[in-house]
């Protein structure tokens, strides 16, 4: 089991929801959060007003997968994300160690999809 | 002669109109995504500002100087000739500065109106162009045709007391014009655009409703009874289409909503506009009553069904309900009400129907016609909608470089 987080440009969700869900990856949690890379906050033609100094805002996106759905969110990820301009966000994959249903009480694999 | 009462109340009802601009703003700017919500703010506000200008430059004169036929000429340009005493064919009891100044009002919300079919979409630079052009090239002259001195819709007998032909149609079927060829919202085929802040629209539509005491009550011109009329129709008649449309909500939808209730409220408004200085209190009921089941049908029936993308149904509530407060004002118009007016239909006289159906038919068909070509040259010149990734980004962010609402502190 993966955890994989992303950080994307808040114009590009539509299009990554929309790639995800024809990888038929269908559940993911998405925050609407603030940073900057490399570059501070400098971005192409298309700045993003600036808040608290030189921080951009961005869209943030956790999706826990089983390992046969790691690189297709990846894929989906990088189809709908991906200008090629500054600021195009990053992918963090991390283990997951378990995954809990809360309302069967359900664990590990069952519990994700 | 200058008589203080009622240059008293025709100031105050100028003010009162003025503060429906910005409340059409925030009725508007409730009802789009929040990242376009600066966007319409700014095409209110600056309307406001643009034809402030325009209107005492030219507009005025080309609406209002005596002429015959098309418009009324550049006799009046920078109020040439518009002192402070009173000008006796318009308002013969206030400065004719002061009628100028409550027309001007008129003329800057009518554009303002338009604003809700396009929404979300057009480029800023674009807007300004087609607003001056829009404001001089329909708004005057149908101004003229109606109030002007020579204007021939007046001449004819057409009754519009506050403007339903010139403010309400004129906008609604402008407003369907530029949302057919804009196209549609990115998107809102396969998702709802959900209004990002109710409590902003409804507060709008409340200062829409108090302005329009100015609108209707202000059209007599006068402190007087007249002024008491169209002021208790204008409550009465908003009241009963917020009301009919929030029934109209429980029946069909499960549940009464406050967008509903909202847009009820406003349709009544628009409808009684032109009815407000010839009905009774019964009529307006009447009217606030079966503007919302109009409006409700093109609202939720008849635009589903043609597609089109009048975003903030500005067609459907101004256009629709100024044709049905046009018509109705040639039933219901009563000279027990006001006798400088006529009878309707329901009073014993069917041809008045038959003149305000003219007036409607010729506002819709000069409005249409000339609104599509204004639009094609300002699409030729410079592009009328914005890009695809501006329009993914939001007009706040695009058009302006700033953002509504911060993430933190």
């Amino acid at each position: 089991m993966k955890l994989i987080i992303a950080i994307i440009k808040p114009e590009r969700l539509e299009a990554v929801r929309d790639a995800l869900y024809k990888a038929d990856v269908n559940l993911m949690t998405v925050t609407e959060v603030l940073g900057h890379g490399r570059q501070m906050g400098v971005t192409e033609v298309y700045r993003g007003a600036k808040e608290m100094g030189n921080l951009l805002r961005k869209i943030r996106l956790e999706i826990a997968v089983n390992e046969h759905f790691v690189e297709p969110t990846i894929n989906a990820i990088m189809n709908g994300g991906q200008t090629g301009a500054i600021g195009d966000g990053k992918i963090f994959v991390l283990d997951l160690s378990d995954c809990i249903r809360i309302r069967t009480g359900e664990r590990g694999g069952e519990a994700i999809g | 002669m200058i008589d203080t009462g009622d240059t008293a109340w025709v100031l105050i009802s100028t003010a009162l109109v003025m503060l429906m601009t910005p409340g059409l703003a925030f009725f508007y700017g409730g009802l789009v995504g929040r990242k376009n919500v600066l966007g319409i703010l700014m095409q209110c506000f600056t309307v406001l500002c643009i034809i402030s200008v325009q209107w005492v430059l030219f507009g005025y004169s080309l609406s209002f100087a005596p002429g015959k036929g098309f418009w009324g000429g550049l006799s009046w340009a920078g109020l040439h000739g518009v002192g402070l005493e009173p000008y006796g064919d318009y308002a013969a009891t206030i400065p004719h500065q002061l009628f100028m100044m409550f027309q001007a009002m008129f003329a800057i919300i009518t554009p303002a109106l338009i604003i809700g079919a396009f929404t979300e979409r057009m480029k800023f630079s674009a807007f300004l162009v087609f607003m001056v052009l829009w404001a001089t090239f329909v708004y005057d002259p149908i101004c003229h045709w109606v109030w002007g001195i020579g204007g021939w819709l007046k001449n004819l007998g057409a009754l519009d007391f506050a403007g339903g032909t010139v403010v309400h149609i004129n906008a609604g079927i402008a407003a369907l014009m530029v949302a057919l060829f804009i196209g549609k919202r990115n998107g809102v085929n396969h998702k709802a655009i959900l209004p990002h802040n109710l409590p902003f629209t409804l507060l709008g539509t409340a200062l829409l409703w108090f302005g329009w005491f100015g609108f209707n009550a202000g059209s007599s011109l006068g402190a007087n009874g007249l002024a008491v009329n169209a002021f208790v129709v204008t409550n009465t008649a908003a009241a009963a289409a917020g009301l009919s449309w929030a029934f109209l909500d429980w029946i069909f939808n499960k549940k009464p909503t406050v967008l509903g209730t909202a847009t009820g409220a406003v349709a009544g408004l628009v409808a009684i506009t032109p009815a407000a200085g010839f009905v009774n209190t019964v009529s307006a009921i009447i009217i606030g009553l079966l503007v919302s089941v109009f409006c409700y049908i093109v609202v939720s029936v008849v635009k589903p069904k043609l597609g089109y993308d009048d975003a903030l149904d500005v067609f459907g509530v101004h256009g629709i309900g100024g044709i049905w407060g046009a018509i109705a004002t040639g039933l219901f118009a009563s000279k027990s009400v006001n006798p400088a007016g006529a009878d309707g239909l329901f009073f014993g006289n069917p041809k008045q129907v038959l003149i305000q159906l003219l007036a409607v038919g010729v506002t819709i068909a000069y409005s249409a016609v000339v609104s599509c070509i204004i639009y094609k040259i300002v699409d030729l010149i410079m592009k009328v909608r914005v890009t695809k990734k501006d329009e993914t980004i939001g007009l706040d962010l695009s058009q302006h470089h700033e953002n509504a609402y911060t993430i933190l502190e």
